[in-house]
């Protein structure tokens, strides 16, 4: 327990530590997770409209 | 617009090519003096508000003066800049200067001296009246004008590859800052520095000897870039 | 082109997944602390490879857009979008933690010293080259206007950093000399070069995610999008 404490408070320069950790976290986790969101995204817009072009050539 | 009446010559020498590009936009940038004044009126009040804003302390003044009058002249430069192909480019005449079978690298050089004519050269003359405004010694009147003679120039070619990018972009102004300013980081520092350094009696050929590096870099490399980004503008149209 | 970064991602991923994870570790809890710094030091292992991602990001998006503007390959210039954001991501991270840093090592959240002043000059590149891209009407002067401006950025970089470095030390004679360390423990450069491969390969991660949304976008209308799409449902 007393080494966790240890390991949390980075030798007094724990908010700046982990802050920056923190802010680190963010920026690059919401960089990664908007990319993957936007790739669903028009993965599944452009599949839809290839599916609907191909369903309208079949009729 | 006179040269428009001419038949179309291939055989040009590519001085006259130089010198006409270079008159015709002196002719037309001195019949719309308004353009200009605006320039410099926008110099000089910029650079006037910088007391009231921080107080008439002479000693102040005198630290920070060489420092405000460059970002000012930087800002005006900005300013102008925008209309630098934007008529041009409105009226067709650009989409004929690229198809003229001119190297439109000449052209653009002479294009961005008229600008620094009209839109840098008066800035450096107005200068050392601003420096006298802002308590410089005036012992740095003569390396404010070399600095921001040479300075302003460099400005002119740098800033016209950012002119040339946004043509082809509606209100394109302060996109063109955005683009412009952070290439104008060394001008600014070697600019000021040099101005900042013959004020308190230091050496000043190191400064002045980068911002002519500088400018011998602009000069030669800048062309290049504001041709191509002109082509990229007239191939894409409004 | 785009399953060849289909198949790469998941690898990618997975390979920076498991260098963070040990960075991290052998970072923050193996690493002893700096004698002189205390453990504000363990910053350190984000700042640096995000410092030095931004600029390789940078070399990446102009080497590309130079490739665009010589062959007119379209995958470059792919590349040079998708790079921008995460470039601009990473400067922005190097200046969050250089600041963090600086608040407990001198005294102030921010002091105009060179790499950080280059830094924030980098940031403003990055930011002008989205916007152009914003900005312009179609795809290809966007693409072709963007890659100039990136080509004469790259230009520009070493003079603005040379002119910093040479602004920073007229006027702040050496009161940040002390971070300039020589040498480094190898318990502190081990997890610092595992952390620089960790940022590596999210930058390619994310990158090919990247341009399989700008390519896909792109080539909507492409027959094989269509039979990629047959694939999935059928499959």
């Amino acid at each position: 327990m007393d080494s966790v404490a240890v390991f949390f408070h980075m030798g007094g320069y724990a908010f700046f530590v982990w802050t920056s950790y923190a802010l680190t976290a963010v920026l690059l986790m919401g960089i990664v997770l908007w990319s993957s969101f936007q790739f669903r995204k028009s993965q599944q817009q452009s599949f839809k409209r290839a599916l609907q072009h191909q369903a309208r050539r079949q009729k | 617009m006179s040269d428009s009446s001419h038949p179309p010559r291939t055989d040009i020498s590519l001085s006259r090519v130089f010198w006409r590009v270079y008159r015709r936009d002196l002719t037309l940038a001195m019949r719309s003096v308004g353009q200009w004044l605006n320039t410099l009126f926008f110099f000089v009040i910029v650079v006037s508000l910088f007391p009231l804003g921080i107080g008439p302390g002479p000693q102040t003044l005198a630290t920070i003066a060489p420092g405000i009058i460059w970002v000012s002249a930087l800002l005006s430069m900005m300013l102008s800049l925008d209309s630098l192909f934007a008529h041009d480019f409105n009226d067709g005449t650009l989409e004929q200067l690229v198809i003229s079978g001119q190297p439109l690298s000449v052209i653009v050089i002479a294009k961005v001296l008229a600008h620094w004519s009209t839109g840098g050269l008066p800035l450096v003359l107005l200068s050392p009246l601003l420096a006298l405004v802002m308590q410089m010694p005036s012992s740095a009147y003569g390396v404010l004008v070399i600095s921001l003679a040479i300075g302003t120039l460099s400005l002119s070619f740098i800033g016209a590859i950012g002119a040339a990018l946004i043509v082809s972009v509606n209100q394109g102004g302060v996109l063109l800052s955005l683009l412009v300013l952070p290439l104008t980081v060394p001008v600014l520092i070697f600019g000021s520095g040099a101005v900042s350094s013959s004020s308190m009696g230091l050496p000043i050929s190191t400064q002045i000897s980068v911002l002519a590096a500088v400018l011998a870099l602009a000069v030669s490399l800048a062309p290049l870039a504001i041709a191509a980004a002109l082509r990229v503008g007239v191939s894409v149209g409004r | 082109m785009y399953r060849v970064a289909g198949i790469l991602s998941p690898l990618l991923a997975g390979a920076c997944v498991l260098s963070l994870l040990i960075g991290l570790y052998l970072g923050l809890v193996v690493a002893p602390a700096d004698y002189e710094q205390g453990d504000s030091y363990r910053i350190i292992f984000i700042h640096v490879p995000a410092a030095w991602m931004s600029m390789f990001v940078y070399m990446v998006m102009a080497i590309s857009s130079a490739v665009f503007l010589i062959w007119r390959l379209k995958i470059a210039d792919v590349v040079a979008v998708a790079s921008a954001p995460i470039g601009a991501a990473f400067t922005a991270v190097a200046l969050l933690t250089g600041s963090f840093w600086g608040k407990p090592m001198w005294g102030t959240w921010w002091i105009w010293d060179a790499r950080l002043t280059s830094e924030l000059v980098l940031l403003f590149l990055y930011l002008g080259y989205i916007a152009l891209r914003g900005a312009m009407e179609t795809q290809q002067g966007a693409a072709r206007a963007a890659a100039i401006l990136a080509v004469v950025g790259v230009v520009n970089i070493p003079i603005i950093h040379f002119s910093v470095e040479w602004w920073n030390t007229l006027h702040q004679p050496a009161s940040i000399t002390k971070f300039d360390k020589p040498s480094m423990h190898i318990s502190m450069l081990r997890p610092l070069l595992i952390m620089v491969f960790a940022f590596q390969t999210l930058y390619f991660f994310n990158l090919m995610v990247r341009v399989r949304t700008l390519i896909l976008e792109r080539e909507a209308r492409s027959s094989w999008v269509a039979a990629l799409a047959g694939e999935r449902t059928n499959g």
